[in-house]
């Protein structure tokens, strides 16, 4: 509502402020420094910016004046309590705060009277408080609503009568010689940086917030049995109790994840690098433009999909056809894959990276200069041959850096070995095991009702910012070849 | 290549010396089998392409309908109001035993006797529980129905619409499977009446979660998803937008925004679930916004999709030839209208392309979501994207982990729906990109 009021005062700004530049132009728009549209710009721009700023310095600072005040006319006996008892009251008398607002004045007085009533008074009204409430509580829960009210208004005036202050000063500036497109272009190109700066902030925000959390997991298991333990067990502790630590051992759970890549690379790597080759050296331009995108649909398909089908085709299928095969060397039909394990999550990442390889791949063999290929030719070397000892040594680089890149890409991948890989943390070769990874375990951690200050919930902060550690040198690495390879050509 | 080898042998055999052997028969086939390898991996990739998507359409296709029962319904006063106090007592229209009169109407058709307990306990099994909530509103909109008798079509039980479907092996034995063979004979006696039969469902595409598979649908889902897609688009493209333009156009090449350019290369490869930790830290922890709500999510996914767009606009931007901003500037344009007025509008096409593919990618995303809460069993619609809800790949994330059959049909029905999406937007793109794309 504000908001709008603001957007209307900054419109109507605008148009006078092209009016009056109109105006004082007297239809020669030469005489002017800048076109009217600037002027009126110049006007909604000093309305609505200092508004918008005033609005959000109110509400980021006014809740914790709100609550500072309501606390301080707290009783000594529940400023003692613990700051867990505390937050709680607090939520009791917000609670108590809202549904007084259902409340007509007089039965308001009687809650204030004698609270014991309280409770059955909004019960009436459809409103359930948790417990009885203590005296203390409605009153301050009065005070509450009184100062939300107060500040409400207080801001509402104080927005408005910045906006019409700055329209109005900025309205008084417009002249001949005043510079408005210049002024105007300024707040724009701020806005460009502030908008270029995000990306920075996101990263900010990545390591500062988990870097935050991990370290208050790392204050309750030291870092060395986090990244040396071998026993992941975290032990889902009741919320509040406290006790039971558990173990949280990260070499479990990053074998699975290397492990899962790499079977998932060894699927994706050869198929992905040979249809590139082939794509790039072999096929008609008309079969390329056709098999490209097709290929390029493999990648487009959310990752969930490839969870699913992991889940309810490939696996079994697995275990069926191992119960098949078990059962014709030895008699004995049981399966020796399990429908979640190691090689139905591999696989089934492989085909999902298949079109990362090959179309980074493909990039980069055709960037390899024509020259080199057609001396190959000249000197009558086949194609195969070409390709195995010109082009692929030539491209090396590049294609190593798509590998690693497309590795960071399967070290993240999260939904087709939740769905696919099963969740124990074991330590073991045999791909036909289930393993578990190191996003599966963020997830298991981070679903469901959790409390921020158990180490069970924090350990999924640690788990992220190795996973992230991890992908980043990878993705660093690769763009650090893939770039040093550019420069040979160009 | 045949024509640049043969030549140096041909003129050997020509003199009738003996060909000396240089392996060109090895070479042959090795170039061959070269060949061979390639195809062999476009076709494997493109054979599981194929077998991925016939295994979700196969198994989902069905869910598109729905097997219903449709009969006439004797509201009786006697079961739903006995003592006639529904104009002083509300709360008695809610809380009437309905499920008794569709039990007794599919009962009737099949001529079973009220009396036989067990075999009303099994008629009452064929239907849905979603009946009662059916019926109830029916009455409680129109609370004059009441002692009439007006066909209604309701919901079969989950297990009965997988048997109708031949889903369930019929010939394992009775006690191992969830229904009997007597139901199995009613069913087909239903159906050859004509009052048993499927029907489009539009169940799936409105209603909100439900434990019971029959009556799940993805219509919160596609609220929640719908809600966050808008947010990406609000809030990315300008922000992206604005980026580009700045790195592209105005940035001087120093430490900066070198910085600024590899993180984003970087922030593009970031694994997507540490976003949904960021969001989990920074939005609901320190930000305090409620869990499971759209906000979050689209927040999240904006965060996710950024750099996408700002690669995507970037590269559009580049396309612009500098003889249109040279032709601005020297028209006395300044720099900021050269862009704003010339260049943008230009690049707009690539721009949107870019978009679209970002934000079909953010529609696609499931990791983050779990991490901020939207697995929540959420019923009723939400209104405002602070409410709770749910997106479309979180519910078939949450209906994939569920046990009975009809699940998993349902699971790839809402996969049916998202890949609908998915290959709206992407087709979308390939047409913009086609109409407006310009060689310079």
């Amino acid at each position: 509502m504000l908001l709008l009021t603001t957007a209307v005062i900054a419109i109507l700004g605008y148009l006078a402020g092209t009016r009056r530049a109109l105006a004082l132009s007297g239809g020669r728009s030469s005489t002017m420094h800048s076109r009217p549209g600037y002027y009126g710009s110049f006007v909604a721009v000093w309305t609505a910016l200092p508004a918008l700023l005033v609005l959000a310095a109110w509400l980021i600072i006014s809740p914790a004046v709100i609550n500072n005040v309501v606390r301080s006319d707290f009783p000594a006996e529940a400023l003692a309590q613990s700051s867990a008892t505390q937050s709680l009251n607090f939520g009791m008398i917000e609670g108590i705060a809202r549904g007084l607002n259902a409340l007509s004045p007089d039965e308001t007085a009687q809650a204030e009277r004698n609270p014991g009533d309280l409770r059955a008074l909004m019960g009436g009204r459809g409103v359930a408080i948790a417990g009885d409430p203590e005296p203390y509580m409605v009153k301050a829960a009065i005070d509450l609503n009184r100062m939300r009210m107060l500040n409400s208004w207080g801001s509402t005036v104080g927005v408005l009568i910045v906006a019409v202050l700055g329209a109005l000063i900025s309205y008084r500036l417009i002249a001949p010689r005043f510079r408005a497109r210049n002024r105007v272009e300024h707040v724009i190109l701020g806005s460009l940086i502030l908008a270029s700066s995000i990306a920075i902030l996101t990263t900010v925000g990545i390591v500062a917030s988990m870097l935050t959390e991990a370290t208050q997991f790392f204050h309750a298991i030291p870092a060395w049995e986090f990244f040396f333990g071998t026993v992941w067990d975290p032990r889902f502790a009741a919320a509040g109790s406290g006790g039971s630590e558990g173990q949280f051992g990260l070499v479990p759970l990053l074998l699975g994840t290397l492990y899962i890549g790499f079977v998932a690379m060894l699927f994706a790597v050869p198929v992905g690098l040979f249809s590139a080759i082939y794509m790039a050296e072999y096929a008609s331009p008309r079969l390329r433009s056709v098999v490209k995108p097709l290929l390029e649909v493999l990648a487009g398909i959310p990752t969930i999909v490839y969870g699913f089908f992991a889940l309810t085709t490939v696996g079994p299928f697995l275990r069926d056809i191992s119960a098949q095969i078990a059962g014709l060397t030895t008699g004995n039909y049981t399966s020796f894959i399990q429908a979640q394990s190691v090689l139905t999550a591999g696989f089934v990442m492989g085909i999902m990276l298949i079109p990362y390889v090959s179309s980074l791949s493909d990039d980069i063999i055709t960037a390899v200069p024509r020259a080199m290929r057609d001396g190959s030719l000249g000197l009558g070397a086949t194609r195969s041959e070409t390709v195995k000892r010109v082009i692929l040594p030539a491209a090396l680089p590049g294609i190593v850096g798509a590998i690693l890149m497309t590795a960071s890409r399967a070290i993240g991948e999260t939904m087709i070995v939740v769905l696919a890989a099963g969740v124990a943390a074991r330590m073991q070769i045999n791909p036909f095991e289930p393993m578990t990874t190191v996003t599966v375990k963020i997830v298991n951690q981070l679903t469901g009702d959790l409390e921020f200050t158990s180490p069970q919930t924090l350990v999924a902060f640690a788990l992220g910012i190795t996973l992230f550690a991890i992908t980043l040198c990878l993705n660093i690495y690769a763009l650090y070849i893939v770039r040093k390879y550019r420069e040979q050509y160009e | 290549m045949s024509q640049v080898i043969t030549p140096s042998a041909a003129p050997a055999a020509a003199l009738g010396r003996p060909r000396r052997d240089i392996g060109i028969k090895r070479r042959y086939a090795a170039e061959r089998r070269f060949r061979a390898y390639g195809i062999a991996a476009i076709l494997f990739g493109l054979v599981f392409l194929f077998i991925l998507l016939w295994s979700v359409v196969s198994k989902g296709y069905t869910a598109f309908q729905q097997t219903m029962i449709t009969v006439p319904i004797e509201f009786s006063e006697q079961l739903i109001d006995p003592k006639n106090e529904r104009a002083s007592n509300p709360q008695k229209l809610l809380t009437a035993n309905y499920p008794v009169l569709a039990r007794n109407a599919v009962a009737k058709v099949l001529g079973v006797a009220e009396t036989d307990r067990t075999a009303m306990r099994d008629v009452g099994l064929m239907l849905s529980d979603s009946v009662r909530s059916q019926l109830r509103d029916l009455v409680v909109a129109d609370p004059s129905i009441i002692g009439k008798t007006q066909p209604v079509r309701l919901l079969a039980s989950g297990d009965l619409d997988s048997a109708f479907k031949g889903q369930i092996n019929l010939s394992v034995s009775e006690n191992n499977r969830k229904i009997s063979d007597r139901q199995v004979g009613w069913m087909n006696q239903l159906s050859e009446k004509g009052v048993l039969a499927k029907h489009f469902n539009t169940g799936i595409f409105f209603n909100g979660a439900s434990s019971r598979p029959e009556a799940a649908g993805v219509g919160v889902a596609l609220i929640g998803s719908f809600y966050m897609m808008l947010i990406v688009l609000v809030l990315a493209l300008p922000i992206g937008v604005a980026a580009s333009i700045y790195l592209e156009e105005f940035a001087p090449k120093n430490r900066f925004t070198d910085l600024i350019e590899v993180n984003i290369n970087n922030l593009a490869a970031v694994p997507s679930i540490v976003y949904g930790l960021l969001g989990l830290a920074v939005f609901i922890n320190f930000m305090g916004l409620p869990r499971s709500a759209s906000l979050i999510g689209g927040l999240v996914l904006t965060l996710m999709t950024l750099p996408t767009i700002i690669i995507a606009t970037r590269a559009a931007l580049k396309a612009v030839p500098p003889s249109i901003r040279a032709a601005a500037l020297g028209l006395g344009a300044s720099k900021m209208q050269t862009i704003f007025h010339h260049v943008l509008p230009l690049a707009m096409p690539g721009i949107l392309t870019g978009t679209i593919i970002g934000l079909a990618h953010a529609l696609g995303e499931t990791a983050p979501l779990l991490l901020i809460g939207m697995v929540a069993f959420v019923a009723n619609y939400p209104t405002t994207p602070l409410d709770p809800s749910t997106a479309l790949p979180v519910q078939i994330y949450m209906w994939a982990n569920e046990a009975e059959r009809a699940f998993v049909e349902r699971t790839s029905g809402a996969i049916i729906i998202l890949l609908l999406f998915l290959i709206v937007m992407n087709v979308g793109a390939i047409l913009l990109r086609r109409r407006f794309e310009r060689r310079w």
